[in-house]
């Protein structure tokens, strides 16, 4: 174990951050794939069907109890995979094809970068101290989220113009539209949360480990989830979440009802799979930046946070003291509602209707907006009593 | 390390402002600027000011550029008949050039830099609100202002007009 220790400290950093940043896309590739089968399951299960059960590789059929894995569709990932890549990679003929293939990597390219900025555990040095598990541990935290994410419109928008035809023209011109108009609501709807942690006469700070710490009292304000005083906050967070990963019911840029398929209409195989990962990270990060601000990130309950916790575990055994074993179980926590708010996210598309395009933007812009600026004007005098 | 950062981000924010600048075709521009951009954030936080980058990137690369496009792929792009020469015309040319001449002229003769403090400010968030909501609260409102005359001006140049228009 110690010899592990020393050859890593013995790396040079940009090597360690190599590993690191090719550790965190591995993890987030196979969830954003799963996530595209339990979206199939679940969708299955709410519509009262058994879903896909029947994909099983026939070299691995004798073997006993694999029946409960076919039933529970794991090998239809490995066949989506399989065949995503494989297919015949078409290129229509009347499309801007520089745009055209640039558009998925445009996609790609901010829902990988925004992972970097995101803690996503933590463990404590021997002072005791938090320590976050992050790639880039930035002051300016939700910004970066905000700035890097809203590029992630240009690939619908550049997917849109370059497939020349008209359903993908319309889907990204809705989905540029739709996306700067929920924006502002999503900006304005957590500032409320950054003012409650900036303490008057403190330097100033956008950290989304800040935000965490805050939560991670153990007794009145500071061990309340922001979710508990700012409820509103959270909805309006949570709703401008929905729309700006064009989920139903905000699907409007891909709009299979009255679009054929959006913006990726022309697309096909991997490149298509391309968009659809991108779709799958940008909700995984969205439900993350939602669980750190909100849902007190990587501790397990309100006023209980992750300190007391492992202090209860050192009892039972002082290996989980130590400090690999708590950045383990920070991370499980933290992936536990991360996961739980995927499973948010089509539990709603499967129940609430999708929004005509008018609706949405009313929504946006005569609900959402408005709300968010009360909100925060409210939130922004009851913390100057507060703090006073 | 950094010089060479400087380096590749330096070439890539001017070339490709100077890509929006001769290109044609109002999507490469607008792609161009939004590279140019993204280089200029890069630079920004080469100079250790990551808020200015991603306020940089959050407001014109994640807003601005988006809308430049959007009305770019709305809009009739063949071009139309210029606004007809008239009087108007050279008096608002020679005016203009007046004032562009006496801000050159001004520029290059009274301008004076202030010496560089010999201790930077610390770049937190309070240090960048104070300064920007007391010392520079004019001067960002009135290049605000400048943006403002200049969408305007932008409006007037590009209108097509008909040449039925004068007759109605």
């Amino acid at each position: 174990m110690t010899a592990v220790f020393t050859f890593w400290a013995g790396l040079h950093p940009l090597i360690q951050g190599l590993i690191k940043g090719l550790a965190v896309i591995g993890v987030m590739f196979p969830i954003g794939g799963a996530c595209s089968l339990v979206e199939r399951k679940v969708s299955a299960w709410m519509q009262g069907r058994p879903g896909p059960n029947r994909a099983l590789p026939p070299w691995l059929a004798w073997v006993p109890g694999i029946g409960l894995l076919q039933r529970l569709g794991l090998f239809h990932l490995m066949a989506d995979g399989i065949k995503m890549f494989l297919k015949e990679d078409s290129l229509p003929g009347h499309v801007n094809k520089f745009y055209f293939l640039l558009a998925p990597v445009v996609g790609m390219i901010p829902a990988l970068t925004t992972v970097t900025v995101v803690p996503f555990g933590a463990y404590f040095d021997s002072a005791g101290q938090m320590v976050p598990l992050v790639l880039a541990n930035l002051d300016v935290g939700i910004l970066a989220v905000f700035a890097v994410g809203s590029l992630g419109v240009y690939s619908l928008i550049l997917a849109g113009w370059a497939s020349n035809s008209k359903y993908p023209f319309l889907g990204g011109i809705r989905a540029s539209a739709q996306l700067i108009s929920y924006e502002l609501a999503m900006t304005l709807s957590v500032v409320p949360v950054f003012l409650m942690i900036n303490a008057p006469g403190g330097t100033g700070t956008l950290s989304l480990t800040d935000v965490v710490r805050f939560q991670s009292g153990t007794s009145g304000l500071h061990g309340t989830w922001f979710i508990m005083t700012m409820p509103l906050s959270a909805v309006v967070f949570l709703v401008s979440l929905f729309a700006e990963t064009n989920r139903l019911p905000f699907d409007m840029a891909e709009g299979e009802a009255d679009l054929v398929g959006g913006f990726h209409t022309e697309y096909g195989s991997m490149k298509w799979g391309l968009f659809f990962v991108a779709e799958y990270s940008h909700m995984l990060i969205g439900s993350g930046v939602f669980t750190l601000l909100f849902l007190g990130g990587w501790n397990p309950l309100p006023w209980v946070p992750l300190q007391t916790v492992i202090g209860w575990l050192a009892h039972l055994s002082p290996l989980l003291a130590h400090p690999l074993a708590v950045g383990l179980i920070s991370i499980g926590i933290f992936m536990g509602k991360v996961l739980f708010f995927m499973f948010v996210f089509m539990w709603v598309r499967w129940t609430v209707p999708r929004f005509r395009y008018d609706q949405v933007m009313k929504l946006g812009w005569q609900k959402l907006l408005p709300l968010a600026i009360g909100n925060l004007i409210f939130y922004a005098i009851v913390i100057a009593v507060l703090q006073k | 390390m950094a010089d060479t950062l400087f380096i590749i981000l330096a070439v890539l924010t001017v070339a490709s402002a100077l890509l929006v600048v001769v290109n044609k075709n109002a999507v490469n521009a607008a792609l161009g600027l939004l590279i140019s951009l993204l280089g200029l954030a890069g630079l920004f936080v080469l100079l250790d000011a990551p808020l200015l980058a991603f306020v940089l990137l959050m407001v014109y690369a994640g807003a601005v550029v988006a809308l430049f496009l959007f009305i770019i792929m709305l809009l009739d792009t063949t071009p139309g008949a210029a606004k007809p020469f008239s009087k108007m015309t050279l008096v608002a040319t020679l005016i203009g050039a007046g004032l562009l001449f006496t801000g050159i002229y001004s520029l290059a003769h009274r301008a004076v830099l202030p010496a560089a403090p010999a201790t930077l400010p610390v770049p937190t968030m309070k240090n960048y609100a104070e300064q920007l909501f007391t010392t520079y609260l004019l001067p960002v409102q009135v290049v605000g202002f400048m943006l403002l005359i200049a969408m305007l001006g932008v409006i007037v140049l590009s209108k097509k007009f008909d040449q039925t228009e004068g007759a109605k």
